[in-house]
């Protein structure tokens, strides 16, 4: 509940607002005819079509005992592509925080940036369409598809933490002769973890998203199932799948939802 | 890690070897059958004939297809990229401002006291919560390649995909930061006998007009994006220009594309950003 105190004036009429205003508008129905997209045309065709027996299949969801198991073990192939990713890239990532953040001079630091921001520009999909290539269909290749894509985020972000972290625990143990590893391991590292999984979990929470729709580009899990069920035109099995799609979006929005509130809580 | 005490004997000087090692072990034990689901088989990199399909596509890359007539087709697959995700937002926030109106509890006025039809609106706002989970839920890709399937190839299912699932996500924020800003003169409008639009109008729009705006825009950038991805499964644009090249093994075009790819991203970033320095 805000107090008086912070009450702020309302925005007052400004001519810049306006014009950016308009400029945005003409724009975007600049966007529609460029398209030839007219969006009262949707609702006619809508009923013009034989759309409705379409939808309609989707209605009855495939819920058969047999398919219920192919499900399962789909959402586990998926669970397990953005585990084993996430656990890779961050293995991987840890090596390339310690160039990033500096520590092996600034060509190198320069080097491994362009490296991770080159990794994570390349969206998921494209990566598995090209590593589709390298090692044929299947879940191994979303695996690395989303392997590559997270070490650049998290070796940016791993990098960003090293970075920030005092360093004296480090010198300390170097001084008293300690190797750079071990001082790297016993020094920092301690230090760095918990932020460290945290972004680790959070990557996960959003390559288990990406893992459901990797495969249609062949990657394997829930994706490459839906693909499948569709280009046979099997709606009521596609339906089933998107429904687990929705519910497994679901289950990790609220398990994170609930995680996070309890750090917060944890940190006062 | 060993080092030499003063006596001169080694010793390990590990306290947390024991705890790190079981650590490891009980991981590996998770582990195991969860890279027989992924069907984790690094070997197949070493496959000379996956090699050579690799190799051939990747060495095809530099230098990337600069010919005239493809590179008029990549300027108008990246015009129809920025237009699709334009219209996509235009839609989005079609769908999104009457559901998050209904979702946000600062425009509540079953909140305030027991109103005649306090069950209705109750059963509305449920509906309309559900309604943006369903549509935010599904993936805007799983939305693009299913309207593909009733619009055909192009793209119309792109800008409807993005249209469903940032309706979806913007009115979630919208319901959000009408409930953060200051709520009371819209309260008091209520309070007073005000209608719910008025009260919104005249109570809240103007303290939250900018992060509405600045948040858009920003979802605009995301959309751009999207509608690139979206364009995977035939949604039009440059994904889709991309999806044919790669089908292709054109290495040369892929490698065009994703660099027309990475600064439209730039550039979309740039423009989000310019923008959002003009609303504050």
């Amino acid at each position: 509940m805000s107090t008086l105190t912070d009450l702020k004036m309302a925005r007052q009429f400004c001519l810049k607002c306006l014009v950016v205003f308009f400029i945005i508008i003409c724009l975007t129905v600049w966007s529609f005819a460029y398209l030839g997209l007219n969006p009262i045309r949707f609702f006619s065709f809508y009923a013009d079509s034989n759309i409705a027996p379409f939808i309609a299949r989707f209605f009855s969801p495939d819920l058969s005992t047999p398919y219920l198991l192919k499900i399962g073990s789909g959402i586990l192939e998926t669970l397990s592509i953005s585990a084993i990713a996430t656990l890779l890239a961050s293995i991987i990532s840890i090596g390339l925080a310690l160039p990033t953040a500096g520590r092996f001079g600034p060509t190198a630091k320069s080097m491994t940036r362009f490296l991770c921001n080159f990794l994570r520009s390349v969206p998921e999909l494209v990566w598995a369409a090209i590593i589709v290539l390298a090692v044929g269909l299947g879940p191994f290749a979303g695996t690395l598809a989303l392997t590559l894509h997270t070490a650049g985020v998290l070796g940016r972000l791993f990098g960003e933490t090293l970075e920030n972290h005092p360093t004296a625990n480090n010198t300390a143990l170097i001084n008293s002769g300690a190797g750079r590893v071990a001082a790297f391991l016993y020094g920092t590292l301690p230090g760095i973890y918990p932020q460290l999984l945290s972004y680790s979990l959070y990557r996960w929470e959003m390559n288990i998203r990406m893992a459901t729709i990797l495969g249609f580009v062949g990657a394997g899990g829930l994706g490459q199932m839906l693909f499948y069920e569709l280009a046979l035109l099997r709606e009521p099995k596609a339906s089933t799948v998107i429904i687990t799609m929705l519910f497994l979006v679901m289950v990790v929005d609220a398990i994170s939802n609930k995680l996070r509130a309890a750090q917060l809580h944890s940190m006062g | 890690m060993k080092h030499h005490s003063s006596s001169g004997k080694p010793y390990i000087s590990d306290p947390a070897a024991s705890s790190r090692l079981t650590l490891i072990a009980v991981s590996l034990v998770i582990l195991w059958p969860m890279l027989e689901l992924a069907q984790f088989q690094p070997w197949l990199l070493l496959n000379p004939e996956n090699i050579e399909v690799l190799g051939n596509f990747l060495v095809q890359f530099i230098p990337p297809n600069t010919e005239a007539d493809f590179l008029r087709i990549v300027l108008v697959a990246t015009i129809e990229t920025l237009a699709m995700a334009t219209a996509g937002i235009a839609l989005a926030i079609l769908i999104a401002v009457p559901l998050g109106l209904t979702i946000s509890h600062s425009l509540s006025i079953s909140r305030i006291g027991p109103g005649s039809n306090y069950l209705f609106s109750k059963f509305v706002r449920f509906i309309a919560r559900f309604l943006m989970l369903f549509l935010r839920g599904i993936p805007e890709i799983v939305w693009a390649l299913l309207l593909v399937r009733i619009f055909g190839l192009g793209p119309t299912a792109g800008v409807l995909a993005i249209a469903i699932t940032y309706g979806g996500m913007l009115s979630k924020v919208y319901s959000e930061i009408l409930e953060s800003g200051n709520t009371l003169p819209a309260r008091a409008l209520l309070v007073s006998g005000s209608g719910r639009l008025a009260a919104f109008f005249y109570g809240l729009l103007p303290s939250t007009a900018q992060e509405l705006a600045s948040y858009t825009v920003y979802r605009w950038e995301c959309a751009v994006r999207a509608s690139v991805v979206a364009g995977f499964v035939g949604a039009g644009g440059l994904g889709q220009l991309m999806d044919q090249s790669m089908k292709m093994l054109n290495g040369g075009e892929v490698s065009t594309i994703l660099v027309v790819f990475f600064i439209l991203v730039l550039l979309a970033d740039n423009i989000s950003l310019l923008i959002r320095k003009q609303l504050e």
